[in-house]
Order: structure tokens, then C-alpha cells, then sequence
């Protein structure tokens, strides 16, 4: 039924200005909100069946985590796992903090200057998942390819991610995120 | 309606009451009239329907002794291959049952790619014969994450991570497919919950399909229609036997996997436990995605590469209305014959390309293997239609049998009405 003859019935209906045609008219007005209510119920028990599948009360409290980065050396790098992801710490060089600042951001892929990636120029903190499809870059370790731009280089489809983690080169669309973190004191971090 | 050819009381009891048994003899018995001209190429429906039952009773066992949960779902396949009786019987039946299901499913919608069986009036039934390659593939994608390997791990992540590129409302879709914030717990219980559910629901879409397949029966090597009572038999003996032949070398070839090489067309990295922080070097998913995963890489841009992948199979839901041409088997269309050959030989060839890192010569090839394969449902299926003058047909099925000589038949045969 359409529902602009419906409006109109139900209209002339509670006027009484349409003899006989009142019981339909009463009919059709029940009809459509009875149907509306419907799809109200439906669509609200709906988005419980739907968000049901998002993430847990208990998944979403381990949403932070400490680290004590006071053993990082120079050059060196950790991973540590956030929200079941690996999170890169890695203690730059001053080489590699220069590689990373003296880029034009303008001519990069998703445009970032390396000063809104860090709290402090040192430590550069990021998860570690390629922004393509997901993969661990490599690039943590010692032996570890680390791609053209000295930073991480991911495997699976080859993209390959600067110093300050920022895509240069591969399919992958984005730099490397920079989770939200503190510096609870000088020596722990806390990312979440 | 009742038939005088039941002996037993107790089934004619039954039939008067609920024509069960009527039913199946029209489905797939003695009074399911079929084309008398199927060649093998036809067994392998069937055939996929055995598939699907031992995918089903093999999982319903594995499901006893599975533990849907990261820290113990490994062990428990391993477990299941080494304590429990005839574990590694059904957990190998069920992992090669998988790709042996994809071959025989593939073989199929080849089969129908080259007699022209998705055309008019089996349009319906070719549609939901490719719902039936999506569920597979959602369901074959998830059970390969069950055994929780690095494979699965990985696997697992990479496939749900294509929906992060839809953009605005991609990463949520992410994280609600996962249940957190990574491939977890959540998410190796829920793939378990609808491993379970989906083969149930291909069950559903294969009753449909074999519905809609009734309605004109099968086609046939001739791609023409059957004329009368001289062009059918009846299916039960006539194909049942030679079904169950097919069925017969197809054991024998399925229990020589399952036996010597059950672990040939898998993957030796699924036997390391999941690891969230270690991506393996090379990941590669199961042999039967690799020409979708080549197509994926082959596109340079996040976005692009996910849209082109999925409209692969996309394509074959409007296949019967991009092939303009009125004749069906390629056996009588000389030009589709050849370009038939060279998309599946580009289909192999895409694979091998999935399968090898996407770097030089390999990205090359996957972008022209791409842009074939849609070319030719794009634009050569619609211009041959125009182009090309099929060979002359055959006036009934029967005739070539009842006149002697396929060839023979063919060339008296009037020239078909221009299509
Ligand atoms: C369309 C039918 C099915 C397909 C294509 C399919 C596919 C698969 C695949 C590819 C695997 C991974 C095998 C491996 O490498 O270990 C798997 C595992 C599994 N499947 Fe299925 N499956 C099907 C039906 C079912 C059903 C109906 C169940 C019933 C619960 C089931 C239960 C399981 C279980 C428990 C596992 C984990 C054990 C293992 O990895 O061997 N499957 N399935
Ligand atoms: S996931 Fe890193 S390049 Fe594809």
C-alpha cells in the first residue's frame, strides 16, 4: 500500500468526513504504526544483535599498557604487544632523526612532519601494522631488512616506511599509526 | 501421483501419505527424464554434493574434539592427529576434502563457462551456483583459521583486513568483524560459530540450485534443447551408475592425497603456532584463492585492488547477460572455443602469480592476466555474440545417434536461425 494514500485516508478518517470510509481509515492508521513500531523493535534489537560482535566490556579495559623504556639504547628498538598488537619503540640515532625530519612533507604519500609523530625526538613510538593489509614489518631486529628508507620494511606486499615510520614506498596507504601515549615519568611510558 | 510400480505396502503406505519417495524418483531417479547425450563433464555436480557431505560429517566430528579458544586450538588439532582414533584420517580427509571441493566445483563452473549453461533459461541456476563459490569460500577461508597456525594467523588477518579499505566506515567494520582490536580470541570463537553455520547454508542454496535445475533439467554437450522423448532417459540407472563411476575415480584420486601427500597442497607454516607479533616472511593463502590474491596485488592501490578482487566473481552473476550469442556449446562457437581455453589458461596462470612474491616480472604478468580476465567478460563475450558465425547445429540431439555419425548429422543439419 502506498503510503501517501495512507496518510490521506487516515486524514479524512479522523475528520469523519468520508462516510464508510472510516473503518479503513482507522485500519490503515493502525497499520502504519503498527508497522512503524515494528521497524522501531526490529531495528533496535537489531543493533543489539549487530554490536553484540563489537568488542567486549573485558577486551576494552586492557586498552592500556606501561613500559619502562629506560633500557632502549640508542639505536635500539622494542616490541611490546597493546590491545593483542605489536607496538615499535624504537630509541632513534641522531641520523635517523635527521632522515626523518629533513623530508618535505608535502612530497610524501600521506603528508606528516616528523615533529607530530614524537613526544620526544628520541623515542618514536608506533603499531606496528603494516597500514595495508596488516602484516608485522620487519625491521625490529638487527638483521632485519629494513627497506629504502632505513626504517621498516613490510614483506607481504612490499611496502617500506621511513624513520619516523611514514609510508614512502609500497601499496600501503597511510604511515604507521602513533598510538595515544604518556610519558608517566622520564623512564615509563604508558600507550592507551 | 500414485504409481502401480511400488511392491511394498509399506512404501506405498508412506508415498499415499508423503510423496517422499515419489518425490526423490522425480528428483534423481527413474522418472527424472535427462538429455541422453551428457558426457563426463556432467558428473561433477554430484560429485560436489559427496564433497559437501563428507566436508559436513568430518567437521562434525572434528568439532568433538576442537577447542574454539587461542591458547588451546592448536593443540587440539594436534592432538586430534595424534591421540584421538582416526584423528588424522578425518582431520586430513576434511583439510584435502576442501581443496578437492574447490577442483571439483572449479572443474563444474568450467564445465558451464564452455556449454553455455548459464544462459537463458538457467540464468537463476548459474546465480546461485555462484552464491554457492561465495559461501565456500567464506567457509573454507574461516576453517583454515581454526587450527590457529601462523597461516591462520596471518591468513586471518590480511583477508579481514581488505574491508579496512572501504573508506569512512572501514575500520570500524574491522574491528566489529574481530571482536577487538586484533585477531583474537573473539575472532577464532566466532569464525568456529559460522564454520559451523555455513555449510548448513550451502546445503539451503544447493536445494535451490538443484530446484531451479529441474525446472529445464540439465543442458547438454549440444547446448541445444531436447525435442522430445527421443532425446531424454531417464536418470536412474542411466546416470546414476554413471555418477557412481565418476564417484569411483574420484576416490580413488581423493584417497591417494589423503593418504600420500596430505599435506601436499598445504602449507608447512601452518604447523607453527599463531603469532601475533611475527608476520611469516612469504604468506600465501590456500591454492584455491590465488587467483583472486593475484588480482588483489596486482592493482597498486589499496582501494582499487580489494574493488577488482571482488568484482572477479562479481562479473559471473552478470555473465549470462554479457554473452550476447544464442548459441551455447562452444563444440559449435569456433572462435569463444579458443578464447574459452585462454581465460582458463589465464586463470592457471594468475594463480601461479598469487602464489609468487609481487615483485618484477610476476606484477607484470598479474596485471595483464587481470585485465584478460576482465576483458573478456567485458568485452569479448559482448562483441562475439556479433562477430562471430557459429557452426551449423544440430537438428535434435538424437539425430546424430539414430542417423550415425556426429559429423555427418551436423553438416546436413539446416544453419541455425541467425542469432
Ligand atoms: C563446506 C564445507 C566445509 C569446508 C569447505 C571446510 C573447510 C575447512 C578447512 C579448509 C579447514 C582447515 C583444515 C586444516 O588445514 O586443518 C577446516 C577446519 C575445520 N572444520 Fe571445516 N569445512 C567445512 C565444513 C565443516 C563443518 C560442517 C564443520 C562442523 C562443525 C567443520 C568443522 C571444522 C573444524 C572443527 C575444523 C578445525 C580442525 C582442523 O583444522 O582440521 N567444517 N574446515
Ligand atoms: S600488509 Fe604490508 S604491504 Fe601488504
Amino acid at each position: 500500500m502506498a503510503g501517501g494514500s495512507t496518510t490521506t485516508s487516515a486524514h479524512a478518517g479522523s475528520h469523519g468526513s468520508s462516510g464508510g470510509g472510516d473503518g479503513a481509515s482507522r485500519r490503515d492508521f493502525l497499520a502504519l504504526t503498527g508497522n512503524a513500531l515494528l521497524a522501531v523493535g526490529a531495528g533496535s534489537v537489531g543493533y543489539a544483535f549487530v554490536d553484540y560482535m563489537n568488542p567486549s566490556a573485558d577486551v576494552l579495559a586492557l586498552a592500556s599498557t606501561e613500559v619502562d623504556v629506560s633500557q632502549v639504547a640508542p639505536g635500539m628498538s622494542i616490541t611490546v604487544t597493546w590491545r593483542g598488537k605489536p607496538v615499535f619503540i624504537r630509541h632513534r640515532t641522531a641520523e635517523e632523526i635527521k632522515a626523518a625530519e629533513t623530508v618535505n612533507a608535502k612530497d610524501l604519500p600521506d603528508p606528516a612532519v616528523d615533529k607530530d609523530r614524537v613526544k620526544k625526538k628520541e623515542l618514536l613510538v608506533l603499531v606496528g601494522v603494516c597500514t595495508h593489509l596488516g602484516c608485522v614489518p620487519l625491521g625490529q631486529k638487527v638483521g632485519d631488512l629494513r627497506g629504502e628508507f632505513g626504517g621498516w620494511f613490510c614483506p607481504c606486499h612490499g611496502s617500506h616506511y621511513d624513520t619516523s615510520g611514514r609510508i614512502r614506498k609500497g601499496p600501503a596507504p597511510a604511515n604507521l599509526e602513533v598510538p595515544a601515549y604518556d610519558f608517566v615519568s622520564d623512564k615509563v611510558i604508558r600507550i592507551g | 501421483m500414485a504409481h502401480p510400480l511400488y511392491d511394498n505396502a509399506l512404501v506405498k503406505w508412506v508415498d499415499h501419505r508423503m510423496p517422499i519417495f515419489s518425490l526423490y524418483r522425480h528428483s534423481l531417479g527413474d522418472q527424472y527424464p535427462a538429455p541422453r547425450n551428457l558426457n563426463y563433464w556432467w558428473n561433477f555436480g554430484s560429485l560436489a554434493g559427496l564433497v559437501l557431505v563428507t566436508m559436513i560429517v568430518t567437521g562434525i566430528l572434528l568439532a568433538m574434539h576442537y577447542t574454539p579458544h587461542t591458547s588451546m586450538a592448536f593443540s587440539s588439532v594436534e592432538r586430534i592427529m595424534r591421540d584421538v582414533n582416526y584423528g588424522w584420517l578425518i582431520r586430513y580427509i576434511h583439510a584435502n576434502g576442501a581443496s578437492f571441493f574447490f577442483i571439483v566445483v572449479y572443474i563444474h563452473i568450467f564445465r558451464g563457462l564452455y556449454y553455455g549453461s548459464y544462459k537463458a533459461p538457467r540464468e537463476l541456476l548459474w546465480m546461485l551456483g555462484v552464491v554457492i563459490l561465495l559461501l565456500m569460500m567464506a567457509t573454507a577461508f574461516m576453517g583454515y583459521v581454526l587450527p590457529w597456525g601462523q597461516m591462520s594467523f596471518w591468513g586471518a588477518t590480511v583477508i579481514t583486513n581488505l574491508f579496512s579499505a572501504i573508506p569512512v566506515v572501514g575500520k570500524g567494520i574491522v574491528t566489529w568483524l574481530w571482536g577487538g582490536f586484533s585477531v583474537d580470541n573473539p575472532t577464532l570463537n566466532r569464525f568456529f560459530s559460522l564454520h559451523y553455520l555455513l555449510p548448513f547454508l550451502i546445503v539451503g542454496v544447493v536445494v535451490l540450485h538443484v530446484w531451479a535445475l529441474h525446472q529445464f533439467g540439465s543442458n547438454n554437450p549440444l547446448g541445444i534443447d531436447r525435442k522430445g522423448p527421443q532425446d531424454s532417459i531417464p536418470f536412474h540407472p542411466y546416470y546414476t551408475v554413471k555418477d557412481m563411476f565418476g564417484v569411483g575415480v574420484f576416490l580413488v584420486v581423493f584417497a591417494a592425497v589423503v593418504f600420500f601427500a596430505p599435506n601436499y597442497m598445504g602449507h608447512p607454516d601452518n604447523y607453527t603456532p599463531a603469532n601475533p607479533l611475527v608476520t611469516p616472511p612469504h604468506i600465501v593463502p590456500e591454492w584455491y584463492f590465488l587467483p583472486y590474491y593475484a588480482m588483489l596485488r596486482a592493482v597498486p592501490d589499496k582501494l582499487g585492488g580489494v574493488i577488482v578482487m571482488f568484482a572477479s566473481i562479481a562479473i559471473l552473476f552478470v555473465l549470462p547477460w554479457l554473452d550476447t550469442s544464442r548459441v551455447k556449446s562452444a563444440s559449435f562457437r569456433p572462435i569463444y572455443r579458443i578464447f574459452f581455453w585462454i581465460l582458463a589458461i589465464d586463470c592457471v596462470v594468475l594463480g601461479f602469480c598469487g602464489a609468487k612474491p609481487p615483485e618484477g616480472i610476476w606484477v607484470i604478468i598479474s596485471r595483464l592476466g587481470t585485465l584478460w580476465y576482465f576483458a573478456h567478460f567485458l568485452v569479448l563475450l559482448p562483441l562475439l555474440g556479433f562477430l562471430e558465425r557459429p557452426s551449423p547445429l544440430p537438428q535434435s540431439i538424437s539425430e546424430p545417434v539414430i542417423k550415425g555419425g556426429g559429423a555427418i548429422a551436423g553438416a546436413r543439419a539446416a544453419p541455425m536461425e541467425k542469432a
